[in-house]
């Protein structure tokens, strides 16, 4: 396969579940505050302020808006096109990764993409979130939803497959992290909070909500709600399909398909830093975690998530050669991207070969 | 629908000069009475809006949203008769073959020049004429696999060629996406009409690919190389690729080492044999040709003259297609293979002679000038349709670059019934056969039908504001 084609299935699966994560996150957070009573401004910030920050574009946010107020930080994550983790510029990403692999796709993906796309870019888009937000972002989850399930359904589950699960699965490893982590300065920096009081627990089932892990929550823990079994269930279930360690095994087997390693040996960074990962939260207890620090720990998770994708790019997409026209490799790579950028100022939607934000330094 | 439709003047493809239905029209017709205005709108609407969906859309330059659009495709199809269509084959055929074998002269002895019936100056002062391929050994001796010919009718109906697309002309995957809607629309009339398939073009093509493969061998590995997603015949090249079931790739793809081309693959260099590059000559490798070209493969050009890599079309086959060279495409015919050209040129008149320019500038009101090297309907002027201040632009033009002009009678484009604002009145069409040389010259039957939208407008361009047709060529006549 195509080096250029492995990447760009990568990117698209990771910014449709991109998408749909931010989705989540903002309709949970716009329902909470309906059960919140004295809001004044300061209050706002604080509930919206750390959503901001678990995205990890608080300095582009800044840059575009003087406070964070309710608007803002939807504005912000769903519309706005300086922004190129919203939900929409998001979708526009992988819809234009899809195009330039667009030879590899099924008709029914594409097509599917495409009206999601569609949509977004529609006058339509815009009446339905002023008339009812949760009915916009339900046409995000249930396009992203209905898109995995098109892929599973109709993509041959060859080499291509292999880089669009470890793409989605990678991306919802982070993301769940992230969310995990919108609380924290509720948090004590070390070790876990012996008791919550009932807005708190609103605020944590809201977490849970955003991962759309409320139902499977209540099966296992039942009613109550603490920031310690939240995060456990969030980080150490084994069953749960958005809770970390069930993405990093996934993509621990994802990442094996490619390269052809057995379970327990390793080929290249990307399968020994996958596996090495899946070890720590197989062994690894909730206890230990909290007395590590919660938020440093998920500090630390995203770190490895992006080294995990770091490695994936230097084994199989950026492949250094050596000859006689590798200076002229250079130059064209290097004009390549210039062209790229050259389109994102003229705010024309991109993406391809990391140059959505940085290829290392993902942000939300 | 049908029922009021009246010829406009002109040619008409579909009705006679008393308004009587062309005997080939008539099954066709007979059963269009049967759909009702709303079913005609509702299938209209769906086949937009697949269309749209499916992404069968083509990027409009200079637009900032990088915005797509469909090309308009009008559910009237233009029909062609069996015995018509083999004389357009025949034609097409010949103009191909004599056009393979004046590229091959003169990239070599260049014998036609010196029998005196091409002025040497033409060819060499031809923007797309590459001195680095004079001697250079094309595989098969094919220098055109994929040529687009543009033909239009004349107010008597002859068939007349236009101009000859020989770089890398675009429109087929129109030609066979067109034909899908149709059977999606009408099903049931392709049977009672019996209408040629289209469908086997990529297998042609591929064919045609693979048999130019470095020294004959068996199972090359062909690629589509394009410039990229931003590229306005994108949806095109991935279509085709897909079709093929070959990789489609873009110039940071491939990598030449040792002369010998290599794509980037998740495991490695995988060798490349055979390239069917749709990018233009001017970009197909900076270390040759422009330098700043971003798209291109640095070492391609030598990777190809060392004949470890095909291209399709091969570098150079511009010159065929300049402006000024169409001009002696009927003379080229007689002299490589004393034949009569069986489909005849547009009359044309060369600025850079003498009595040609004098003609030019006395009756530009009434011509239709033409820039030698520009395609897609830039760089033209319609004289009757243009203002005083347009015209005298070029006059000022033509004086200072003659041989970058010429100049043709208006000829007034055949006219086909077609859906507009809600009835259906006569546009302009032209048609562009896909040629393909390979083993054998292989056409499929018809073509892309493009019409001029606009009413009385003779440029049928899709950047310029034109739709598309499917082109029925019936097994039979009527």
């Amino acid at each position: 396969m195509l080096s250029r084609v492995a990447h760009s299935l990568y990117w698209m699966a990771r910014y449709i579940e991109r998408a749909e994560n931010i989705a989540r996150l903002v309709d949970v957070n716009l329902q909470l505050l309906l059960d919140l009573r004295n809001l004044d401004e300061k209050r706002l910030a604080a509930h919206w302020l750390p959503i901001v920050k678990a995205t990890g574009d608080e300095e582009a946010f800044f840059k575009l808006h003087p406070r964070a107020t309710g608007q803002a930080v939807t504005e912000f994550l769903v519309f706005q096109s300086e922004n190129p983790n919203s939900i929409v510029q998001s979708i526009c990403a992988a819809r234009e990764n899809a195009r330039m692999v667009r030879d590899q796709l099924t008709l029914e993906l594409w097509e599917e993409l495409n009206r999601l796309y569609l949509f977004i870019r529609s006058p339509q888009a815009r009446k339905v979130w002023q008339r009812s937000p949760s009915e916009f972002f339900q046409e995000i989850k249930a396009g992203s939803l209905h898109l995995n399930g098109i892929a599973n359904a109709t993509l041959i589950h060859n080499e291509g497959w292999w880089f669009v699960q470890t793409g989605q699965f990678l991306e919802r490893a982070d993301k769940t992290t992230r969310i995990l982590d919108v609380r924290y300065e509720t948090l004590p920096e070390r070790g876990a909070p012996k008791s919550v009081n009932q807005a708190e627990a609103l605020e944590w089932s809201a977490v849970l909500r955003s991962c759309s892990a409320w139902d499977a929550y209540k099966s296992i823990y039942g009613a109550e709600v603490n920031p310690r079994l939240v995060a456990e269930f969030l980080l150490l279930n084994d069953n749960f399909p958005r809770s970390v360690r069930f993405c990093v095994g996934e993509l621990n087997y994802a990442v094996r398909q490619i390269s052809g390693a057995a379970e327990g040996y390793f080929r290249n960074d990307t399968d020994k830093l996958a596996g090495r990962f899946l070890a720590e939260l197989q062994f690894g207890t909730i206890d230990e975690i909290f007395d590590y620090g919660l938020h440093q720990y998920l500090d630390d998770a995203q770190v490895k998530l992006n080294n995990i994708g770091a490695a994936l790019f230097n084994a199989y997409i950026y492949q250094p050669f050596e000859s006689p026209d590798g200076a002229h490799m250079v130059q064209q790579e290097e004009q390549q991207q210039q062209s790229v950028e050259l389109r994102m100022a003229n705010g024309e939607s991109f993406s391809k070969f990391g140059i959505r934000n940085s290829e290392f330094g993902i942000s939300l | 629908m049908l029922k009021n439709y009246a010829s406009n003047g002109g040619f008409d493809e579909m009705v006679d000069a008393q308004g009587a239905f062309r005997s080939h029209y008539r099954k066709f017709q007979k059963l269009f009475q049967k759909v009702s205005r709303p079913e005609f709108d509702a299938k209209r609407q769906t086949v937009d809006t697949n269309f749209l969906r499916q992404g069968i859309t083509f990027n409009v330059y200079g637009d900032a949203q990088g915005a797509e659009k469909i090309f308009p495709f009008d559910l009237l199809p233009r029909i062609i008769p069996s015995k018509e269509w083999e004389q357009i084959e025949r034609g097409l055929a010949q103009r191909i073959t004599a056009l393979n074998l004046f590229l091959h002269d003169i990239y070599h002895e260049q014998k036609i020049v010196k029998d005196g019936v091409i002025p040497q100056y033409f060819i060499l002062s031809g923007k797309h004429f590459r001195r680095e391929f004079v001697n250079f050994e094309v595989p098969k001796g094919i220098y055109i696999s994929v040529c687009g010919t543009d033909l239009i009718r004349d107010k008597d109906g002859n068939y007349l060629v236009l101009e000859d697309n020989g770089r890398c002309p675009s429109g087929v995957s129109y030609v066979l996406e067109n034909r899908r809607a149709m059977k999606r629309a009408f099903p049931g009339m392709f049977e009672t009409i019996g209408v040629q398939p289209v469908d086997h073009y990529a297998q042609e093509l591929l064919k045609s690919l693979r048999y130019i493969a470095p020294g004959g061998m068996a199972d090359p590995t062909v690629v589509l190389l394009t410039p990229g997603a931003y590229n306005s015949a994108y949806f095109e090249h991935t279509y085709l690729a897909r079709q093929m079931g070959i990789e489609i790739v873009e110039g940071r793809d491939l990598f030449v080492r040792d002369s010998r081309v290599y794509m980037r693959t998740t495991k490695g260099l995988q060798p490349v044999h055979v390239i069917y590059r749709r990018i233009d000559d001017d970009f197909i490798d900076p270390t040759v040709f422009r330098k700043d070209s971003m798209l291109g493969v640095p070492g391609l050009v030598h990777a190809y003259r060392a004949g470890n890599v095909s291209l399709a079309n091969s570098i150079g086959t511009g010159i065929a297609d300049d402006k000024v060279m169409y001009c002696f495409v009927p003379k080229m015919i007689k002299y490589y293979l004393d034949q009569e050209p069986i489909l005849p040129n547009v009359p044309t008149y060369l600025a850079s002679e003498e009595a040609d320019r004098k003609y030019i500038l006395e009756n530009l009101p009434q011509l239709v000038v033409k820039a030698a090297n520009e395609s897609g309907g830039y760089g033209m002027l319609i004289g009757p349709k243009s203002s005083k201040a347009e015209i005298e632009k070029f006059r000022e033009k033509i004086i200072a670059e003659p041989r970058n002009y010429i100049a043709q009678p208006m000829v007034f484009l055949s006219q086909h019934p077609t859906y507009c604002d809600g009835k259906v009145e006569g546009r302009h069409v032209d048609l562009r056969p896909f040629i393909l040389s390979g083993e054998r010259i292989s056409i499929i039957p018809g073509g892309l039908t493009r019409v001029a939208l606009r009413k009385g407008s003779i440029v049928v361009n899709s950047s310029q504001g034109g739709g598309s047709k499917d082109t029925w060529v019936l097994y039979g006549d009527e």
